[in-house]
């Protein structure tokens, strides 16, 4: 089995179309796996595929099964059920070294008894490639991450940013026909965060390398990512990309976790063409937009982000070329929560519910702005909501 | 599988050589010392009449069986020597934790204190006096001790005495060495449980208004529980069974089980009695043994 | 604030006193061993004296050397087992037998010697050994093997684990990633584990009189039936020679980690 797998640079497979893999075949396939931890399931029959030159996110919270899913993926556990195909050949059961898959640790796990050059020569090495070859791969990594001058230095020798661009040269070093980032951002503070993700995408549009991210941080996942899966409790609970994700999340819990949102829930009253109307208890009577996938259910939700949400003096405002049914809803200012480019206001409506809307500070004087206490009406287009089954 | 399981299994290869050497260098001679405490003292070489002999056949074994006695454990209890320094091993052992644990605290307990970079410098401090030679050490303190020794005359010179007070082979001298030389095993883990302490904790107790020794009996101290059970253990379990220290500095006339022992063996010749002496010891630290056993596992284990 | 000095002044105090209650004595000895006088307690002036008395002394130069072998031998098979029974402690997750071994490994740190001593003598009765080197050096591997196991078990411990699965998966197997990785850096634990099993074996008096042979004496042995006789300037000088060469051990052996521990994977074997 070992023999079978490719261990070729997946950048020149790329080029000759070789081992490339084939129209519609993503190059990675994950069908029905599963792993246990005694009795604690920590991934649950996920089946996903990965394209070719894809940048996928793995996002979700502490314990959903993310990293258990990513360490699959690089052999150090092995699914008890389902299998792992990698260019259609089954990996599931590969050890790691026999993979052509690496991995950019969390810890980074650099080698701490050897300097950034021989730990970015260290996997070249284990392939048995030639010295010389070896000596210029690694200044062609030491280039790619602009580590030029610190190939001597030892890793606690190195700062957090560098230690990172080690790790990624490191893994990037065997042309692996996939790279797996679990965190990599984790350990770095906020500024070196932003430029980092800015570089990583970079660096993944020119090699045209396949990048699998395991992150908590859907900020990250949303900004890097072309397509994100998102887990929960060792389930995939939408597939999509980030765009999809936000405006027209699944279900109650992804649209909880992505982003902030206002919920509602209500039943459903009537069909109105392709509009919906919901009784909610705490926002009266809702019109929302007929969701893609039609509902049954008579129990909905009703989910709106607080960006959509508009706060108005004296009443609905009708904009041209608008749909003529609007939801408002009078309130009370509750709470104000200046951010800088954006203020939250919390309005306590008449009908007992609480609606989050965010508004951006387009202008530096505060003229426009709300104050506690003040009435306001609070309104959004059908549009804007998100029906969900409760 | 998981990483874990492919390392495990080359790993487990790794322990094929110690096992078997432990298991005949350390497990199998406690079977002879059992099979040995329960023969008949002979005057002969060895001293003992062997009991088993497995080539002899079934027959031969049987009677081997009967012959078997527990003559040489009745022996024990019954000699007030023996009950008399089973009785002393373990009162001096407990004297002499206590004084380790209670010198050995506030030295710990400053080393933790330091800055970090002292800290270091004072763990190697601590540990080097260990590397020197036990029997040296000892024997450092019979130079002090002795006669006209050098602390005889500096008590003499400072008038606190008239004439020189006898030291050597005296329970003081004893616990002396004891204490100097247990000294770094109650200190070293003790530190290790300080110093991995966080200083908030004492911090947060001094906040909500407890005066310091309250920080210390409610905070600090029972934090530091499994640091102190490490170290009374690593000093009781081998003091019971001390020879060196009580034959050099102590005086004679009552005997700790390691020296009696030590006797019985040497001077004579009765190894079934030693042997049975030894169970006896064996037998009462097992419980400590095990306690202690426990603790190592779960420290050297900690964060599997 | 000033509660605070107050409290690190008697840190500082009874750190400073447990370290003289600890150093005090062995320079003593140290200074007497150069005293001219045959007095031990008469100060007559520096003299090298009992240095010469002892090079002169053949039963306890042969005692000397007769350590030193057992020392050597013992410490290097007690390092190579003892590491190899580390790595399976702490990597080889369950396996059958696993708590009778680790039983076995800690039991002797804390064992009274009179009772490892003596039930290795009856093994070696019983074996028709003859007493003499080799069953000193077994015995002595035996006790300091389990010493080895700790040091090096605790660093073990510590390592980051993703350390050795990056290796792997920058193509390592198992073994390979142990060498590569794994082992240059335990290799200070392994040194340090040597080192003490070198001055245990050094300084062991009663598992070494239970496990000798008649004319085999170790210096412990001799040192032990002198000082019972009393006090004698020679044993101050041969005990400051012990503890010389185990200062020197010591900085070789601190040297020697550093020095590896700051070279590049050349060094590494493989």
């Amino acid at each position: 089995m070992t023999d079978e797998l490719p261990r070729t640079d997946a950048a020149a497979n790329a080029a000759s179309g070789d081992q490339h893999p084939v129209a519609g075949q993503p190059l990675l396939r994950i069908e029905g796996v599963s792993k246990n931890f005694g009795t604690f399931r920590a991934v649950d029959g996920v089946s996903l595929d990965i394209r070719a030159g894809e940048f996928f996110a793995l996002l979700g919270p502490s314990g959903c099964g993310k990293t258990t899913l990513l360490r699959m993926l690089a052999g150090f556990e092995a699914p008890d059920e389902g299998r792992i195909l990698l260019g259609g050949k089954d990996i599931a059961q590969a050890l790691p070294h026999e993979r052509p898959i690496n991995m950019m640790f969390q810890s980074y796990a650099l080698f701490p008894h050897l300097s950034s050059q021989d730990n970015i020569a260290f996997g070249l090495k284990r392939a048995g490639m030639a010295r010389a070859d070896i000596a210029a791969r690694v200044a062609e990594m030491v280039a790619l991450v602009k580590l030029g001058g610190l190939e001597k230095r030892k890793p606690d020798q190195l700062s957090g940013g560098q230690r990172q661009r080690v790790a990624l040269a490191r893994a990037l070093a065997r042309r692996p026909q996939l790279l797996l980032l679990d965190e990599p951002l984790a350990a770095l503070d906020k500024k070196l965060r932003e430029s980092t993700q800015a570089e990583l995408m970079e660096l993944q549009r020119r090699l045209g390398m396949t990048f699998i991210i395991v992150t908590h941080d859907q900020e990250e996942a949303m900004t890097m990512a072309s397509r994100i899966g998102v887990m929960n409790a060792g389930k995939l609970a939408q597939v999509a990309t980030p765009r999809e994700l936000y405006e027209a999340p699944r279900s109650r819990w992804i649209a909880e976790f992505v982003g902030d949102v206002n919920l509602f829930d209500g039943e459903f009253r009537l069909r109105d063409g392709h509009r919906l109307v919901i009784a909610t208890r705490e926002a009266g009577t809702l019109v929302a937009a007929e969701p893609r996938e039609p509902v049954s259910e008579t129990k909905l939700s009703v989910a709106i982000r607080p960006e959509k949400v508009k706060l108005s003096r004296r009443g609905p405002v009708f904009e041209a070329g608008r749909e003529t049914a609007i939801n408002s809803l009078d309130g009370v200012i509750a709470d104000i929560c200046y951010l800088g480019g954006t203020t939250t206001y919390k309005v306590k409506l008449d009908d007992g519910g609480m609606v989050q809307a965010s508004v951006v500070n387009s202008a530096r004087l505060d003229v426009d702005a709300y104050s506690v206490n003040q009435r306001v009406i609070a309104w959004f287009t059908p549009d804007d909501c998100v029906v969900l089954s409760s | 599988m998981s990483s874990r399981r492919i390392f495990a299994r080359p790993a487990r290869f790794a322990a094929i050589a110690p096992y078997l050497w432990m298991a005949l260098f350390f497990l199998v001679p406690f079977g002879f010392v059992l099979k040995i405490s329960l023969s008949q003292t002979a005057i002969a070489q060895p001293p003992y009449e062997p009991v088993f002999d497995l080539t002899a056949g079934w027959e031969a074994l049987k009677t081997a069986l009967a012959a078997l006695s527990i003559d040489n454990f009745r022996l024990l209890i019954s000699d007030d020597i023996y009950v008399f320094a089973y009785a002393r091993s373990l009162i001096v052992a407990v004297t002499a934790t206590a004084l380790l644990l209670l010198i050995g605290y506030p030295i710990a307990y400053g080393m933790a204190r330091l800055p970090k970079r002292w800290q270091a410098v004072a763990m190697v401090l601590v540990i080097v006096p260990f590397w020197t030679s036990f029997l040296i050490r000892i024997y450092a303190w019979i130079n002090i001790l002795q006669h006209d020794g050098l602390l005889n005359q500096i008590l003499l010179a400072l008038h606190l005495v008239s004439q020189p007070v006898v030291w050597l082979s005296t329970d003081s001298a004893m616990y002396i060495g004891i204490v100097y030389s247990y000294l770094p095993f109650m200190i070293l883990p003790l530190y290790a449980t300080l110093a991995k302490m966080e200083r908030a904790l004492e911090e947060a107790a001094g906040d909500l208004g407890a005066p310091p020794w309250q920080v210390f009996w409610l905070v600090t101290f029972p934090l530091s529980l499994p640091g102190v059970g490490a170290g009374v253990l690593l000093c009781f379990i081998p003091i019971v069974g001390e020879f060196v220290i009580p034959d050099l500095l102590a005086g004679s006339n009552s005997l700790m089980i390691g020296q009696t022992l030590w006797l019985e063996f040497f001077t004579n010749k009765d190894w079934p009695v030693a042997s049975a002496a030894a169970i006896v010891l064996l037998v009462m630290l097992l419980l400590p043994l095990l306690l202690y056993e426990r603790l190592q596992k779960r420290q050297l284990e900690q964060g599997r | 604030m000033r509660k605070l000095s107050r409290l690190s002044r008697f840190n500082i105090a009874s750190l400073a006193l447990g370290l003289a209650f600890l150093y005090l004595p062995i320079l003593i000895l140290v200074i007497y061993s150069f005293n001219a006088s045959r007095l031990v307690t008469v100060w007559g002036g520096w003299s090298l004296r009992w240095y010469h008395e002892f090079f002169n002394d053949r039963a306890m130069i042969e005692a000397a050397w007769m350590s030193l072998r057992v020392a050597v031998s013992s410490a290097t098979i007690a390092t190579l087992l003892g590491t190899l029974a580390a790595v399976a402690l702490s990597r080889g997750e369950r396996f059958r037998g696993r708590t009778l071994f680790s039983g076995m490994l800690y039991a002797p740190l804390v064992m009274p010697e009179v009772i490892t001593g003596l039930s290795l003598l009856l093994l070696f009765v019983a074996l028709n050994a003859e007493r003499g080197f080799w069953t000193v050096t077994i015995a002595h591997t035996t006790l300091t093997m389990c010493f080895v196991a700790v040091v090096v078990q605790s660093r073990l411990g510590s390592l980051d684990r993703s350390l050795e699965e990056a290796a792997m998966d920058l193509g390592c197997d198992p073994v390979r990633a142990f060498v590569a990785v794994t082992l240059p850096l335990i290799a200070p634990a392994i040194v340090a584990g040597w080192m003490l099993a070198f001055t245990l074996s050094l300084d062991d008096l009663v598992i070494a009189s239970f496990t000798t042979g008649p004319g085999s004496a170790t210096l412990p042995i001799r040192i032990y039936s002198e000082v019972r006789l009393g006090v004698k300037p020679e044993i101050n000088a041969i005990c400051t020679l012990v503890i010389a060469l185990i200062a020197v051990v010591i900085v070789i052996a601190s040297l020697v980690s550093k020095l590896s521990s700051s070279q590049g994977e050349s060094a590494a074997p493989l």
